[in-house]
């Protein structure tokens, strides 16, 4: 079966776990890795997985872009690159997967939202938050049944699993995260919180959903949505799992989140950046299915 | 200890701060005016005031305060006559966006807190501090979960991000004399000269006055203790009692014994809710390392879910969970209360 061809920038953990991920995929093939450090592992790893690689960033793609016909794009490097990194690909008609803070494009939660952008041909679309992409689907499962009038989301990470960008910017987090939660969630507010826990072993990410409804919670209703949305999400993440709830304390619904990474090459316990990488393949293959079927082109913007 | 007599330290209290914990962050507006006033007068010279979980803590997950912070600071700042006041910030509940709104409403202090083992999650907001001019301050928070060598790494980063005050926090109440003064005495040793040391207890084990001591024996010139006790867990240093002591010992406060036990007693003992004392609950934060502000989530899980709070602590304890993880609380509870066989099966 034909299989769209894609770009991984950046080979850190996150790129190389993507590209774990995209080999596995039966619609998309990964063909280039790009870098900017010569003595980079990810590179050396890639390369023996049979992928071209640069290590002059996006600009040492670009002119096999089009021989090695490169039509998706995956941006695992900073939100400060992100953007000159999208118009280069946009222009020769990639379509861009956005895992940095960056967000130009549309954010994108897949069980949500993804059909839409897929049906918008959209050309850069975001990732939002590994916090987002693991709490996002449950507001929305409480927010589909009935009105929800503030949604809060704690999410929990393992120490080892946070790298220093995130660090460097963790109010870029909480910010990006509660914008979405409220936006693509379906709450009238929002609000993230992040907690770095050292323990060693290092824990499994946590996360649990407040969501506060105008009116008295259909409990029946919003049971069956959350098991509903916990298998959809379930499709791309095996490990998302529904530890407690959902509570009803009044107007209050609560779900108690784990998130299990499938450890392809991040820690089992690194759920929140496994999530990140899944949701992005997720997000990949929708577009080359549609591509595939004919039902959408790429074209240079 | 006469050695640590003519020896200037500042105390801070925590009562509208940490003491919003016990209060379920319900102190009235009022209450807060009356109090602050009352620190004043006494002599207190940095009063904190803010959520009990720092700026933007209002939640549901830590619990949503009486009035917002912005209302609080700008009903008590415009108040004082000498005392300064401070404000907290957690890195992950709060953002850069409260810190300006706090430096804006008057504060002078910016206090920047993180699990002691995540400093550098904390640079922007103390990069920004300092350079708003304010008095920046790095609070790592469950001191005692790591070697004093391990701590001074940390300490070290925010000192290098720019703040001029570093706490070791003592947020369990767990820690001993000789834990505190090894500690200090080596965050003496590695920070600049210039770098001002401070001591954050819990009464837990009722450590709370004699950690601050051996804090200030070790080099903390800063000492955060709470009138009438008001704070998470057993309380903070009572700083009634500390300040007596140190005025039997010569330490200089500044503060008036009278004048604040007065306050401890007319108008901070009388807005509590419940006696904040050593209980089997709040020992047991003390003894099983547990931060301090589990205490009443774990009670009012124990009243829904039948699971005793003293066992529910001593599972987080064993599951190493650290400040800001209050969600776990009922989480944890829930499945306990499954494998007792206390709920349905279906829930």
């Amino acid at each position: 079966m034909k299989k769209i061809k894609c770009a991984i920038i950046g080979p850190g953990n996150i790129g190389t776990d993507l590209l774990y991920k995209l080999k596995r995929s039966p619609v998309l093939e990964p063909v280039w890795m790009v870098g900017v450090d010569p003595t980079s592992e990810g590179l050396a790893r890639a390369r023996e997985h049979g992928l071209k690689t640069t290590d002059q960033g996006v600009d040492g793609m670009l002119a096999h872009v089009k021989a090695d016909g490169v039509q998706i794009a995956f941006d695992a490097t900073s939100a400060y690159v992100h953007k000159d990194n999208s118009d280069k690909l946009n222009k020769l008609g990639v379509m861009m997967i956005d895992l940095t803070p960056a967000a130009i494009g549309p954010y994108c939660v897949p069980p949500i939202n993804l059909k839409e952008h897929a049906g918008k041909r959209e050309m850069n679309v975001n990732m939002v938050t590994c916090g987002g992409q693991a709490t996002i689907p449950m507001v929305y499962a409480v927010s589909r049944v009935q009105k929800v009038r503030y949604a809060e989301i704690i999410a929990t990470v393992s120490s080892k699993s946070v790298g220093p960008g995130t660090r460097k910017n963790i109010d870029e987090f909480t910010r990006t995260t509660a914008g979405a939660v409220s936006r693509i969630g379906g709450a009238d507010e929002g609000k993230a919180i992040i907690v770095i826990n050292p323990a060693e072993p290092p824990m499994i990410m946590r996360d649990t959903i407040h969501c506060l409804t105008v009116d008295e919670p259909k409990q029946k209703q919003i049971e069956e949505s959350v098991r509903d949305m916990v298998a959809e999400v379930q499709k791309y993440v095996p490990g998302y799992r529904l530890v407690n709830g959902p509570v009803f304390d009044g107007h209050r619904v609560t779900s108690f989140m784990q998130v299990e990474g499938l450890g392809d090459f991040l820690p089992k316990y690194a759920g929140n950046l496994d999530i990140m990488t899944a949701s992005a393949t997720r997000t990949a293959e929708m577009f080359a299915e549609e591509i595939l079927a004919g039902r959408l082109t790429l074209e240079a913007a | 200890m006469s050695h640590l007599k003519g020896i200037q330290i500042k105390v801070h209290d925590m009562s509208l701060r940490d003491g919003m914990h016990p209060k379920r962050h319900q102190i009235t507006i009022e209450q807060m005016k009356t109090i602050a006033q009352g620190l004043d007068q006494a002599g207190c010279p940095l009063i904190e005031v803010t959520h009990g979980d720092g700026l933007g803590g209002a939640s549901v997950n830590y619990g949503f305060p009486a009035a917002t912070d912005e209302q609080y600071l700008r009903a008590v700042i415009p108040l004082m006559k000498q005392a300064k006041v401070s404000a907290l910030l957690l890195p992950g509940i709060g953002t850069v966006d409260h810190l300006k709104m706090a430096a804006d409403c008057g504060v002078t202090t910016i206090r920047v807190a993180t699990h002691c083992t995540e400093a550098d999650v904390s640079e922007q907001h103390i990069s920004l501090g300092r350079k708003m001019g304010l008095d920046t301050v790095g609070f790592l928070m469950m001191a005692h979960m790591i070697e004093p060598e391990k701590l001074i790494e940390q300490a070290l980063l925010m000192e290098s991000y720019g703040a001029n005050c570093i706490y070791l926090t003592d947020s369990a109440g767990y820690m001993l004399p000789e834990d505190v003064t090894a500690r200090i005495a080596l965050a003496r040793e590695k920070l600049k000269p210039e770098t001002e040391i401070g001591f954050h207890g819990h009464h837990n084990l009722s450590m709370g006055v004699a950690n601050s001591i051996a804090a200030v024996a070790a080099g903390a010139r800063r000492i955060d203790c709470a009138c009438g006790g008001m704070g998470a867990g057993a309380g903070n240093t009572p700083m009634e009692v500390f300040v007596a002591v140190c005025n039997r010992m010569g330490i200089q406060t500044g503060v008036d014994v009278f004048k604040i036990s007065d306050v401890a007693e007319d108008l901070v003992t009388p807005i509590m809710d419940f006696p904040v004392r050593i209980d089997r609950n709040s020992l047991t934060l003390g003894y099983a390392g547990v931060y301090s502000s589990f205490l009443l989530f774990a009670r009012r899980a124990e009243a829904k879910y039948g699971v005793p709070a003293r066992e529910i602590l001593l599972e987080l304890g064993r599951q190493k969970m650290v400040g800001g993880q209050e969600d776990m609380i009922e989480d944890t509870a829930i499945t306990m209360a499954r494998e007792r066989g206390l709920l349905k099966a279906s829930a």
